[in-house]
């Protein structure tokens, strides 16, 4: 399960540091990619672990939220589709954590530190999940937004990062379409059903802006990231083309985005909008949102309650080995 | 049919049991072409979205006779209450393949269920939906294996087990039904409970032949399951009433008994490590609607939102 990465620097052993920074820089200008056993900075390695480690943890935790509706949903289909959904995310997962692991470290690392609070997830998932209409909501924005952030780095200049990409981009966005269609089906319905899915919409939208990150000029990480392309568009690009996605999509649902400022500005081209509130944001980010005890907890009592299952497939493991071992 | 279980099988069925990726049960190249635009580059349009053929059968115009519908409803309460409680896993495995691998299973027999349940309601004019949440508890045909509660990893492999060696003889006997809708259902579904039964048949092994704590759990395991085994191989009126359309129940015991003794052999474990002597199979009659204590709150928990909103479209 641990798949180690080699040391870059221990396989050029005698190549001038210099030299090996100039034919790095010179792979990323020409836009080719870097793979796990060429040499790169030790800055770009731990950038890559930390961004696809936290994208990794965020498919996992994400699981949570919408895991809490595959009981309850309402018809078979839905069932079906929502529990095909999540278990994607759980796919998602596995593919950014082995994608980190050519980067050098474990996945047993990598959970640690999420379980102990080391590593950061999306701060969206740490808000609850009250009403089926959120199954929506969380489709069609949560979704929406991730891939607008997502299909720029299917083009990453980390090899295994935007391979890794390509695939999770694809089921990305079979999911925002789920949760579209659940919108619609819902706003469509009886007035109850109209109202749960606005209700939802307006929890949502924000915390969905959110999560392109801090306006560019406040982004510490966003300038070196996208010198490395690793990232390719900044935060603030990124939210514009959002906006501008969903403002057609909710007038087709139709319900209301809950920003009285919303509008096209034709003078600079861009979505007027209202201020974001970055101190909820920080809130969350900072550990204080309304679910995020609870998902750590879900994710450590699942990986607790597992460890025996884990150690006796090893243990079996082993024994067969020596088994194969005796008999050769 | 009923190969004696051998190390070949054996180490066939463990390279089956590595989770398949969960696009696979969908329909692969819908999937694929309704992606194909979005890959490049972000646009999300809002076509309604196929999900391609999601109900297996004969064509939609088939109607079930009274008896099969009641034959159809059995299995397909069986399926959806196996998946009900498999899906409780996702998010909680004790690894991430396996968060994939129990899905995948519940998927599958989400997916036998509502073929089984949509053909079932032919008979009615009811709905899979109709069958699946407006039923109240008595009117609910599974057996009590599929009820028992997920417990540990090991009671939910020991149940897994069970109800798929069961399935595997099931599907493969009915596959040869003279109705064609029940045995097209049939046919799609035991290739995938084959998949079901290696997993369980693996992870037995594993547990069985792992750790003192691993042996210790998968042995309380059978001895809370075993009780569950004969209620699925009683022959009534309703079969005899069937003829061809349906096996006998009790026709599947010998290549169920044939496996089973199989899996305990190389998990090296003897029916009397586990049986406890003091109590025998069940008498528990689901298939009337007397059921276990568990499956109230599993329905309660299941329908509460379609019946707080009834006549919605979802």
């Amino acid at each position: 399960m641990t798949l180690t990465a080699p040391d870059a620097s221990a396989l050029h052993p005698d190549d001038d540091v210099a030299e090996l920074q100039a034919r790095f820089d010179a792979i990323i200008e020409a836009d080719q990619r870097i793979e796990p056993r060429d040499w790169m900075p030790e800055a770009y390695r731990k950038t890559l672990i930390r961004q696809i480690s936290q994208h990794a943890h965020s498919e996992i935790i994400g699981m949570q939220p919408e895991g809490n509706w595959i009981s309850r949903a309402p018809s078979l289909k839905r069932k079906a589709i929502l529990m095909a959904k999540v278990q994607d995310e759980a796919g998602h997962g596995l593919y950014l954590y082995s994608a980190a692991q050519t980067l050098g470290i474990s996945r047993d690392e990598m959970t640690e530190q999420l379980i102990t609070s080391r590593a950061r997830y999306s701060s969206i998932f740490n808000y609850p999940t009250p009403t089926w209409a959120d199954m929506g909501a969380i489709g069609w924005l949560v979704d929406g937004a991730a891939i607008c952030n997502q299909v720029p780095l299917c083009r990453a200049s980390y090899g295994p990062y935007g391979r890794a990409m390509v695939r999770i981009c694809k089921e990305e966005s079979f999911h925002q379409r789920q949760g579209f269609e659940i919108l619609l089906e819902l706003s469509q319905g009886t007035p109850e059903q109209h109202e749960m899915a606005q209700d939802a919409v307006n929890r949502w939208y924000w915390p969905s802006l959110m999560m392109f990150g801090p306006p560019d000029d406040e982004s510490p990480n966003s300038a070196q990231s996208m010198a490395w392309k690793i990232k390719r568009f900044s935060n603030d690009e990124l939210r514009q083309r959002f906006v501008g996605m969903l403002v057609p999509q909710a007038e087709v649902l139709g319900l209301t985005l809950p920003d009285p400022n919303l509008r096209w500005n034709d003078e600079t081209g861009q979505w007027d909008m209202s201020e974001i509130d970055w101190t909820e944001f920080n809130e969350v980010l900072a550990g204080r949102g309304p679910a995020n005890a609870q998902r750590i907890q879900h994710r450590r009592e699942a990986h607790e309650q597992g460890a025996w299952v884990r150690e006796a497939a090893a243990a079996y493991a082993e024994k067969q080995a020596a088994k194969q071992r005796q008999a050769a | 049919m009923n190969a004696q279980l051998n190390d070949a099988e054996l180490a066939e069925s463990a390279k089956a049991a590595q989770p398949a990726p969960a696009t696979t049960k969908r329909d692969a190249a819908s999937i694929a072409a309704l992606h194909e635009a979005e890959a490049a580059d972000v646009h999300v349009s809002v076509d309604d979205v196929d999900l391609a053929a999601e109900l297996t059968g004969a064509d939609a115009s088939t109607m079930a006779s009274p008896d099969v519908a009641e034959y159809a409803m059995r299995l397909g309460d069986d399926a959806l209450i196996l998946s009900q409680r498999l899906g409780w896993w996702i998010s909680r495995a004790p690894e991430l393949e396996e968060d994939m691998a129990l899905g995948n299973i519940a998927l599958d027999l989400l997916g036998h269920a509502r073929s089984l349940l949509h053909y079932a309601g032919t008979a009615t004019g009811r709905s899979e939906d109709d069958l699946a949440y407006w039923r109240d508890e008595h009117e609910f045909r599974c057996a009590w294996l599929f009820e028992q509660p997920n417990g540990d990893f090991a009671h939910t492999i020991a149940r897994g087990l069970i109800a798929a060696i069961y399935m595997q003889e099931l599907y493969t006997a009915l596959s040869a039904s003279t109705d064609a809708s029940l045995a097209a259902i049939a046919a799609k579904s035991v290739k995938e409970v084959a998949y079901h039964r290696d997993h369980a048949v693996q992870w037995t092994l594993r547990l069985a032949g792992g750790t003192e704590e691993s042996r210790a759990r998968m042995l309380v395991a059978l001895t809370d399951t075993w009780p569950y085994i004969d209620e699925l191989f009683r022959d009534d009126e309703l079969h005899e009433r069937l003829g061809d359309a349906a096996p006998l129940p009790s026709s599947l015991r010998a290549g169920f008994d044939e496996i089973w003794s199989a899996v305990l052999a190389e998990a090296e474990i003897a029916e009397a490590d586990f049986v406890n002597p003091k109590i025998g199979q069940s008498s528990g009659g689901g298939r009337f609607g007397n059921h276990s204590t568990h499956l109230g709150p599993l329905l309660a928990e299941m329908q509460v939102l379609a019946r707080r909103h009834p006549g919605a479209t979802w």
